[in-house]
């Protein structure tokens, strides 16, 4: 083909030789920090499926360096050995399960539906509270963001123990759907104002109370926000250590406080440890992976307007 | 709460409300608020010993509040109809947040001004300025905040990290559900099993794979390696051995220690800023890029003029949400070093946990905490004020 008509010319060449290496540096800088990113859950995978020796010698790569035994998981009472046998730890283990599942779910509920309706009538009715207008009242709901839970520990830990709340879940329950709550409102008011107001006009017009309305056409319409939100609470909730390690001792104790008070004692063993951890973050991994899309839906949701 | 003209949503009603309505509205208001204030009443004489039912706790006026909450809701739809229904979206929300954050804030500043020990069997004693004064020659305390500055300071290397992260990520590649994914998941795992996980086992001086990596690279290059090998080896050895890799360790001094904490803390929160930046980077219009392209423009020079400009206000908003979140900073804290070496990681958070786990001192704690929201208060408002009047277009 010496009469080719189009030809790529050197500097065409020369830019497909650039782009080359540009494709391996962000390809590398890529994986580099998804290994970074992956490497302490995989390492925490691995711990919890090794032995004292393999701990110390250092093996990472299962069935290459070392031979996986189930001694972490022995020790939590949930091996295939042990799980049909009665184990104290699996019943402890199975309680602070249960009762971070409750409390994080309870109160990720409350919040979305308080904190829908709130950022419902925000964005369709003008308020006026005192001095206050539609934007104060948008304020003060998202103000409590900044709020850090320090402040309110020590005077909820004095009424708590007045209200003999303390080391309830009702009580956790009730302070993390605060702390939720403006997360909530924050992606819903985000949801709601981009659904045009013809919708509820048409359904009035139809005979719907507004309340009717609001429950039959927007909430269908606004349940992925309301889902996003949901399971950022969720996460945050799920994960929620300060409050959980102030106001609980024993009976409402959840995952992490269990997970921290076992770091504490000196002389655990790294497999049980790596277990342990590892079934407290499973749930969000689970979570994370399945539902990817509406978590970064959520936290976008302020963000671009 | 009344209604004001102007809605978005317009919606012609015709209530006719019976006056019996009315009155059974303003009846339940005002009937519920005098079984409240009476229950009140009865408890704090019962607390003080100037009555003998003995009841234990003050559930009684807990329920009788909650009470009062739903009659106040009731009565608004009863007495104003339609609008009632309105305010009913929002007023649930403002009492629950209002009962939740007003009352133990009043509350807390009560405890602040007191000297409460609940170990001591006294009680709560006023004690004025006391814990002012020795909030002033706590070291500790100052410390503790100016670490907050470090700790804030250093959003500014995990923003950077995390747009560079978002602008690979909008590039066109493969695989990007798995990075997405991938990069996601730090933000899911609890601050706790994160301490562990990293701090104490994988950052462990004796067996952590990261000591163990440091050693490595500090560890002299065995002599049958090929030239090619040896030289760069020795070199890398050298710069380990210099830097004290030999014998790695995390959490001794003061500087490393709160490095690591700082790293830690990045790494489950970088994902948080790189997902809302990529969410502007997806809205930035892709005209506007073969546009510039048409004029010749370079690739950074495009990140000047286009992309940065365009994302600012999405920054702004990402790095002042974590700034909120990093001002929270305590778990990986209280897990990992619970302050230490000295003082030098301790948030002001932490510190506070352990004012109140070690010494249950609940009124001096409280103090530190009200001072801690007003510095935050302070300074968030005038981040805002600066944001704004940056964020507003200068042409």
């Amino acid at each position: 083909m010496s009469n080719q008509i189009f030809r790529d010319s050197d500097s065409d060449r020369q830019f497909s030789a650039s782009w080359f290496t540009g494709r391996v540096f962000v390809y590398s800088i890529l994986l580099l920090w998804a290994f970074i990113c992956l490497f302490p859950i995989y390492w925490t995978i691995t711990t919890s499926f090794k032995m004292a020796p393999d701990v110390m010698k250092g093996n990472i790569i299962p069935w290459v360096d070392f031979t996986p035994k189930w001694l972490g998981w022995r020790s939590l009472g949930l091996s295939p050995e042990t799980i049909g046998i009665e184990s104290t730890v699996r019943e402890e283990f199975l309680k602070r399960f249960w009762n971070s599942a409750i409390v994080s779910v309870c109160s990720s509920i409350i919040a979305v539906g308080l904190g829908s309706c709130a950022a419902y009538g925000l964005s369709r009715f003008n308020y006026r509270f005192g001095f206050m207008r539609n934007s104060d009242i948008s304020f003060f709901f998202l103000s409590q963001l900044i709020l850090p839970p320090v402040v309110l520990a020590l005077p909820f830990l004095v009424l708590y123990k007045s209200l003999n709340l303390l080391d309830t879940r009702i009580g956790l329950i009730l302070l993390y759907t605060l702390t939720v709550l403006p997360i909530v409102i924050w992606i819903m008011r985000d949801q709601f104002s981009s659904i045009p107001t013809e919708l509820e006009e048409a359904a009035l017009v139809d005979g719907l109370s507004i309340w009717g309305a609001f429950t039959t056409i927007i909430m269908p319409i606004a349940l992925p926000g309301m889902v996003a939100a949901f399971i950022l609470s969720l996460v945050l909730t799920w994960n929620e250590y300060f409050f959980a390690a102030l106001l609980t001792s024993s009976h409402a104790k959840t995952l992490p406080v269990m997970v921290a008070s076992q770091t504490g004692s000196q002389g655990i063993s790294w497999w049980s440890m790596a277990a342990l951890s590892f079934a407290a973050i499973l749930p969000l991994i689970v979570i994370a992976i399945i539902l990817e899309r509406y978590i970064i839906k959520g936290m976008a949701a302020g963000a671009v307007k | 709460m009344s209604i004001e003209e102007g809605d978005k949503l317009h919606v012609v009603t015709a209530d006719d409300i019976s006056n019996n309505k009315k009155r059974l509205g303003k009846f339940l208001v005002w009937g519920s608020a005098l079984i409240l204030i009476f229950t009140l009443l009865i408890q704090a004489l019962d607390t003080n010993a100037y009555l003998t039912i003995g009841l234990e706790t003050w559930r009684p006026s807990l329920y009788a509040y909650v009470l009062w909450a739903f009659c106040l809701c009731a009565s608004q739809v009863l007495t104003r109809g339609e609008h009632g229904k309105r305010v009913l979206f929002v007023l649930p929300a403002a009492l629950f947040v209002i009962s939740m954050v007003v009352f133990p804030l009043l509350f807390g500043l009560v405890i602040a001004f007191s000297d409460w020990n609940l170990s001591s069997p006294d009680g709560r004693t006023f004690n004025g300025w006391d814990n002012v004064r020795q909030m002033w020659v706590d070291p500790f305390y100052w410390n503790a905040l100016k670490n907050m500055v470090w700790y804030t300071l250093v959003i500014i290397l995990e923003y950077t990290v995390a747009f560079g992260l978002a602008i690979l990520l909008n590039s066109q590649i493969r695989g990007r559900k798995f990075f997405r994914v991938a990069f996601l998941l730090p933000l899911m795992l609890s601050p706790v099993a994160v301490s562990w996980m990293i701090g104490k086992s994988m950052l462990e001086i004796r067996f952590g794979p990261i000591s163990r990596f440091l050693r490595w690279l500090a560890s002299e290059p065995s002599t049958d390696l090929p030239a090619l090998l040896y030289y760069p080896g020795m070199y890398i050895a050298d710069i380990a051995q210099w830097f004290g890799w030999a014998s790695p360790s995390f959490f001794g001094s003061a500087g490393i220690a709160r490095a690591m904490i700082m790293a830690m803390d990045a790494w489950t929160f970088i994902p948080f800023m790189m997902i809302m930046i990529l969410a502007g980077l997806q809205a930035i219009p892709r005209e506007l890029y073969e546009a510039s392209e048409v004029d010749g423009a370079s690739k950074w020079r495009q990140f000047l003029e286009i992309t940065f400009p365009l994302m600012l206000p999405v920054s702004i908003t990402a790095v002042l949400i974590r700034i909120i979140f990093k001002l929270k900073l305590a778990d990986i804290i209280i897990n990992i070093t619970s302050g230490g070496p000295g003082g030098a990681t301790d948030s002001v958070t932490s510190f506070i946990f352990r004012e109140y786990r070690d010494r249950s001192n609940v009124g001096y704690g409280t103090l530190l905490a009200i001072v801690y929201l007003v510095i935050i208060v302070i300074a968030m408002t005038v981040l805002i004020k600066i944001a704004d009047r940056w964020m507003k277009p200068r042409y």
